[in-house]
């Protein structure tokens, strides 16, 4: 049975793929290698773990203003996520998105997506679909 | 969202592409958070300068911008990866050098003063009480909300980058008056002096105010004076450890807000324990780091009466903005600082510069400087007072 969550559309677009979700927020300044997608910041839940390919889910956005280009620089070497849903999106990670057309959706109750789950994100619409 | 006959233009491509991203950028945002129109912007302050951030990717966006891009308003630079001038003595390659000059030359040709320095209040891009601003960069965001009164959301790079191009702002966040009041008071029960002990209060504050997403405006009473150069440094670490955009000290800050009911003490204890984990234990220290944010003229003449006729044993920088450094020049501040080894590092700073692999500790009377060089670059970190970091530059 498929399982559809509201939410709120920040950047356009529609992606699926599997789920890589964290309680924890996350700066993608600092947070995140921007040559391999790898999640390097120390003692986080997500530490070591790939965002390539993933639909990535936390809460919010942290950190330096600078962490947009770094979502861009993911996106055009293809280390990128292929969809954001966030709790309660920020500025920095709402510009990251639409400047790299990164479909993206908050304002979803992000505790019922696990991590391994196959979703799929109708940004346009505001519509996640657990599938 | 309801736009001008002229911002729909904008948005319609008839004052070309970059102005048109920038009307795209901007409409998403206004109708993500529920803005109602557009607002006139007077100043700039953008981030994402540094090439060791943007990277290839970033900077081709920037000079598909600069194609045909051109700011509307007065806009200022963000600190560099490297001084852009003296580099080779700051130990960069040249080809770094290289990729950092095409990103300035980028933002030169949209018009944009290229100041390269995190605190452009002090260099020229002043806005004056209740105006509307876009700025990037945590530390100045705050300083400009809280100390000058200023209205401006934490901007990304390419927002306030949008902002420039275009003039205006979506209006939602701070730039509305009843965003602006406090959620939650503490009162400092210890009396707290010079740049170290105001960015060690920044770390207790941000601590605080992250573990509890309603408590977004602090209000601070307890402190009976500040400077300017403290209040910088309380603004570059509030907005490090906590994200403030925004706070209020009774009797110092010019905003209206009502007083929270809801009080908090902040104690010597408190203070103590946020020192304890700036510093690692047995760092060995051979870097020293000084301006985080960029150091003012007062900070330079400080630093000169403590090295005046001595001369350091380790790795010792000053980073600055480069009108401040002309100053000093004038003065021969810069003569006494160079004779006693000390290198001065203009338009970049120790958050930004590539200098990962290059040290194993760093000594600096930042918080902000701590957090960014364990995080970002590894170093093992000793936090203390701008006398005790010479100290440490002079101990061999």
């Amino acid at each position: 049975m498929t399982i559809t969550l509201k939410g709120r559309k920040i950047a356009p677009g529609s992606a699926s793929g599997e789920a890589l979700a964290t309680s924890q927020g996350l700066s993608f300044f600092g947070g995140v290698d921007p040559e391999t997608g790898i999640v390097v910041e120390k003692d986080h839940e997500l530490e070591g773990k790939s965002i390539t390919g993933k639909v990535l889910i936390f809460p919010r956005g942290k950190g330096s203003t600078v962490g947009s280009y770094v979502l861009y620089q993911l996106a055009k070497t293809g280390k990128g996520p292929v969809a954001i849903i966030n709790k309660e999106c920020e500025t920095i990670v709402a510009v990251g998105c639409i400047i790299s057309n990164i479909p993206a959706v908050d304002k979803v109750p992000i505790e019922k997506i696990k991590s391994g789950q196959k979703v799929r994100v109708d940004a346009t619409q505001g519509l996640v679909e657990l599938l | 969202m309801k736009l001008t006959s002229i911002e729909q233009d904008m948005l319609d491509g008839k004052y070309g592409q970059a102005t048109k991203k920038s009307m795209e950028i901007l409409t998403a945002l206004g109708e993500i958070y529920g803005a109602k129109r557009m607002i006139p912007v007077t100043s700039v302050q953008i981030a994402g300068v540094s090439y060791a951030n943007l990277g290839e990717p970033g900077l081709d966006w920037l000079a598909q911008m600069a194609k045909d891009g051109r700011v509307r308003v007065l806009t200022t630079l963000n600190p560099a990866g490297m001084d852009l001038e003296n580099w080779r003595a700051l130990g960069i390659s040249p080809e770094f050098a290289k990729n950092q000059a095409r990103v300035i030359d980028a933002f030169a040709k949209m018009g944009i003063i290229t100041t390269c320095t995190c605190t452009p209040y002090l260099v020229g891009n002043l806005p004056h009480y209740g105006e509307n601003i876009a700025w990037a960069e945590s530390s100045a965001v705050c300083f400009a909300n809280s100390v000058i009164g200023a209205k401006t959301n934490r901007e990304g790079g390419p927002s306030a980058l949008a902002a420039a191009l275009t003039g205006c702002t979506p209006e939602y966040g701070y730039h509305l008056d009843e965003n602006r009041q406090a959620h939650v008071a503490f009162h400092v029960k210890k009396e707290v002096r010079g740049t170290a002990q105001f960015s060690t209060l920044g770390k207790v504050l941000g601590d605080l105010l992250d573990s509890k997403v309603e408590w977004t405006i602090p209000y601070l009473s307890g402190i009976s004076r500040a400077t300017t150069d403290e209040l910088k440094a309380l603004c570059a670490s509030i907005a490090t450890f906590g994200g403030t955009a925004l706070f209020h000290i009774e009797g110092i800050t010019p905003n209206k807000t009502e007083i929270p009911k809801e009080t908090h003490t902040v104690t010597e204890k408190d203070l103590e324990k946020a020192e304890k984990e700036l510093n690692d234990e047995d760092a060995i220290i051979d870097f020293v780091s000084i301006g985080c944010p960029h150091a003012s003229l007062h900070e330079i003449r400080q630093l000169v009466k403590l090295v005046e006729g001595k001369h350091v044993a380790k790795e010792t920088w000053i980073t600055t903005a480069r009108p401040t450094k002309s100053v000093a020049d004038r003065m021969g501040y810069t003569t006494i600082i160079e004779a006693a080894g000390i290198k001065f590092a203009c338009d970049t700073c120790c958050v930004v510069a590539p200098i990962k692999g290059r040290f194993t500790g760093l000594c600096t009377d930042s918080a902000k400087g701590c957090y960014y060089g364990r995080g970002r670059n590894n170093f093992q970190t000793k936090h203390c007072s701008l006398e005790e970091c010479i100290e440490e530059a002079l101990t061999k």
